[in-house]
């Protein structure tokens, strides 16, 4: 019963861990203190914090991106602090209409969305930077750094190199929540049902196939943290059973086991090639394919079934159009004495 | 310890599946494709009795068929001047209880009963009575859209049978008992605030129209007001050479939204949705949606906007920028797949089923051989005593043409003229 919590069963007090030691003087901000509720869910310690040239820039960069969106949105509920609040959801910062097309757009017509891009990419590429520097400074491997990469391309993907490849800044996503799910949907209703692009599906497999990895490493390291499966300091010094125990329930149930090193590998790569291949998929939609249903017919990637119903064929092709109606037959009636002559409900011709 | 983890375990999982339960909703599926395809319509079984309900045909008050020509009976009739005297009063009598049974029945549209010194006489319980003889007074701007309407049902029910068939519609359909239709529409604002900040294209705010989605708001005025094409998709896998924008899907989807709204249907009850823009793989419903759509902005254009631009409704009647109330799928279909579940008035009140040439009056001197020539149906009623159509169909010397210019509202309805 005691490792089956869902928050960390022991928490460390005492003197703050500073890390190994390195080169230099690495640590701007010193300060480090002990959180009990921090300490539930992760190492109660708290600091010493990193932030340097590239972090400051970052947030400075970030704050100015997120100030324009939610302005812009708070505008366009004409600044009620109520409306902001309860249509939240719904509120976006819009790109530039189509007709624009890559030329600078009007401040309110998409220039702030131009400007809120620009803010918020340079944000994220000076926080990538700081993850890959950090990583260098500690004499660490740059996976975290490069996994971040491939979250960063399909952000840009999506708002950069497509937009631009395209020839019309409309094409990107709007900022905002439910604004941005319906350009989902409705991106994959103008190019013919995403389903049937094979990148699409890959990065579908690779997000599921995410999820599944990671469970299945979470409930194995847990399920042994009774044996302490999840100290891996300790275990180098006086390793007990659980790794044997975790590879052997894997081989039992489905013949081969990752092992403790290789399962990070697994799923590194699962996550990575999540939004790559994704903006791959993405980024071929309206460059090189303009329906991925015709598209996956023509490639016998998508079955043809036969029909059960009645099928007409487009109307549009042969429009059985009634013509035009004829004209309003109405007069005014101006008999009754006494009253006056009432306006006649005729046709205003356009 | 251990218990109490194991008890509260239990009731959270207890709990769990009672709400996880609890929040399917009961549905029934009817399959129109092919197994596993889920090429279905589904229906929330708990809406079904209340759908019931609200789809029920009022009752039919018995007429008789004979009579003379209404328009040697009647003075100012102009649509319906073919149909016998009997089945003008049937007809009458049906529209006062499809369109005003609780706004004053026939004197919603006809003009009311003055004493000498043109006071309305009001009876006891404070109701209106109307003037028997004064029945072809257009006094009234409620009696003078009643006759555009006619006009614009005769229409479909005679020419848009690409959408609606046999089955038809009458006032009914629409009005439900209510002098206006429920499901009615006006101009949306543009949501772009003047200033330097804030824009959204329309979009990006709860749309009822498009149920309650970000999607654009003001769908119905770009599809059903204006014909924007509404097709998006590209036909060909490569090479197509379609520049239609995401934002232009936005806006076809928020209409596809309504139209799945208006008719209580998933997608697939007109779209094959591996691949909407598909004919090919499409039910047969889609073809007659797409007149629909047709229909619908002929209504809104011919027979409905200009009721506003030229005056006759008051300006209570109209919307926020002076546009008139409109129609879309909802007015008719009121959230059922055919209006009414399908079923047809027209078998009863056969005289909506389309326009005629309308009879000029009967010569006095032949008098006596139209009364006993036009009993039966009026299939050809200008042949037997009638002088030619169009000859002289102005019952009164003083009236204006058809092709007049627009004028304002009579100033006895006191109305406030339009902004």
């Amino acid at each position: 019963m005691e490792y089956f919590n869902i928050f960390t069963q022991i928490q460390v007090s005492g003197p703050p861990d500073l890390g190994p030691p390195l080169k230099g003087n690495q640590f701007r901000v010193r300060a480090t203190r002990m959180s009990t509720w921090i300490g539930w869910f992760a190492s109660a310690q708290l600091g010493p914090i990193y932030l340097g040239y590239l972090g400051i820039a970052s947030i400075l960069f970030g704050f100015i991106a997120i100030e324009i969106i939610g302005l812009n949105m708070w505008a366009s509920v004409g600044w009620s602090p109520v409306q902001f609040i309860r249509q939240l959801p719904w509120l976006a910062l819009e790109p530039p209409p189509p007709s624009m097309g890559l030329h600078l757009p009007p401040l309110n017509q998409g220039g702030w969305w131009l400007m809120a891009g620009f803010f918020l990419t340079t944000s994220i590429l000076l926080w990538w930077l700081r993850t890959y520097r950090r990583a260098k400074a500690l004499g660490m491997g740059t996976h975290v750094a490069w996994a971040f990469a491939g979250a960063i391309w399909l952000y840009l993907v999506l708002g950069f190199i497509r937009p631009v490849l395209m020839g019309s800044w409309g094409e990107a996503v709007p900022f905002g929540i439910f604004p941005h799910l319906d350009w989902t949907a409705a991106f994959s209703i103008r190019y013919g049902n995403l389903f049937y692009n094979p990148f699409h599906a890959l990065s579908i497999a690779f997000l599921y196939g995410s999820t599944l990895l990671f469970a299945m490493h979470g409930a194995t390291v847990l399920a042994l943290s009774h044996l302490g499966g999840e100290r891996e300091v300790g275990q180098v010094i006086d390793r007990g059973t659980a790794a044997e125990r975790g590879a052997l329930f894997w081989r039992w149930t489905m013949g081969f086991n990752a092992t403790f090193e290789s399962i990070h590998r697994w799923a590194w790569w699962f996550a990575v090639l999540c939004p790559l291949t994704g903006g791959i998929g993405i980024l071929l939609t309206g460059t090189a394919v303009d329906n991925w249903y015709l598209w996956a017919v023509k490639h016998n990637f998508a079955p043809q079934y036969a029909q059960v119903y009645t099928i007409d064929p487009d109307p549009a092709l042969d429009p059985k159009l009634p013509g035009p109606p004829p004209a309003s037959n109405i007069h005014v009636y101006t008999e009754s004495p006494g009253k006056p002559a009432a306006p006649a409900p005729t046709e205003v011709k356009p | 310890m251990n218990l109490l983890f194991k008890a509260g375990g239990g009731l959270f999982a207890l709990l769990l599946t009672a709400g996880t339960i609890s929040a399917f909703k009961s549905t029934a599926v009817v399959q129109k494709g092919n197994a596993g395809l889920a090429m279905e319509t589904i229906e929330d079984k708990a809406n079904l009795p209340q759908r019931i309900k609200d789809n029920q045909l009022p009752p039919v008050i018995p007429y008789e068929s004979k009579g003379d020509l209404a328009v040697d009976a009647y003075k100012n009739v102009q649509v319906l001047g073919h149909l016998t005297t009997g089945q003008m009063t049937g007809l009458m009598n049906a529209m006062a209880l499809w369109v005003a049974p609780n706004d004053g029945g026939c004197a919603y549209c006809h003009a009311p009963l003055r004493d000498a010194t043109g006071k309305v006489v009001k009876s006891a319980d404070g109701t209106t009575q109307v003037d028997p003889n004064n029945l072809q007074s257009d006094e009234l701007y409620a009696k003078r859209v009643a006759r555009r309407m006619l006009e614009m049902t005769l229409r479909i029910n005679g020419d848009w049978k690409q959408h609606v068939q046999g089955t038809g519609v009458t006032c009914y359909t629409c009005h439900r008992g209510n002098p206006v239709p429920k499901y009615i529409w006006f101009d949306q604002p543009e949501s772009d605030p003047e200033g330097m900040l804030g824009y959204n294209a329309n979009q990006n705010s709860p749309a009822a129209v498009a149920g309650v989605t970000s999607l654009p708001g003001d769908a119905l005025q770009t599809f059903l007001e204006t014909d924007e094409n509404i097709r998006i998709q590209s036909t060909h896998a490569v090479d197509d050479g379609n520049r239609a924008s995401i934002k232009q899907a936005e806006w076809t989807y928020a209409l596809m939204i309504h139209m799945s709204n208006a008719l209580g249907v998933n997608c697939t009850y007109c779209h094959n949705t591996r691949s909407m823009g598909e004919w090919s793989t499409s039910p047969a419903t889609r073809a007659q949606a797409w007149y629909g759509i047709r229909m619908v902005r002929e209504l809104n254009g011919q027979y409905l906007l200009p009721l506003a631009r030229n005056g006759t409704l008051p300006a209570n009647r109209l919307g926020s920028f002076g546009d008139g109330p409109k129609v879309n799928c909802a007015t008719c279909h009121q959230r059922a797949y055919k209006p009414l579940l399908g079923q047809s008035l027209l078998g009863d009140y056969p005289m909506l089923a389309q326009a005629m040439p309308q009879p000029a009056k009967t010569v006095v001197a032949a008098a006596s051989a139209a009364a006993s020539a036009t009993n039966e149906p009026p299939a050809s009623p200008a042949e037997p005593v009638a002088v030619p159509p169009q000859a002289s169909a102005v019952p009164a010397p003083s009236a204006t043409p058809a092709s007049s210019q627009p004028t304002h509202p009579a100033p006895s309805r006191s109305n406030p003229p339009r902004p």
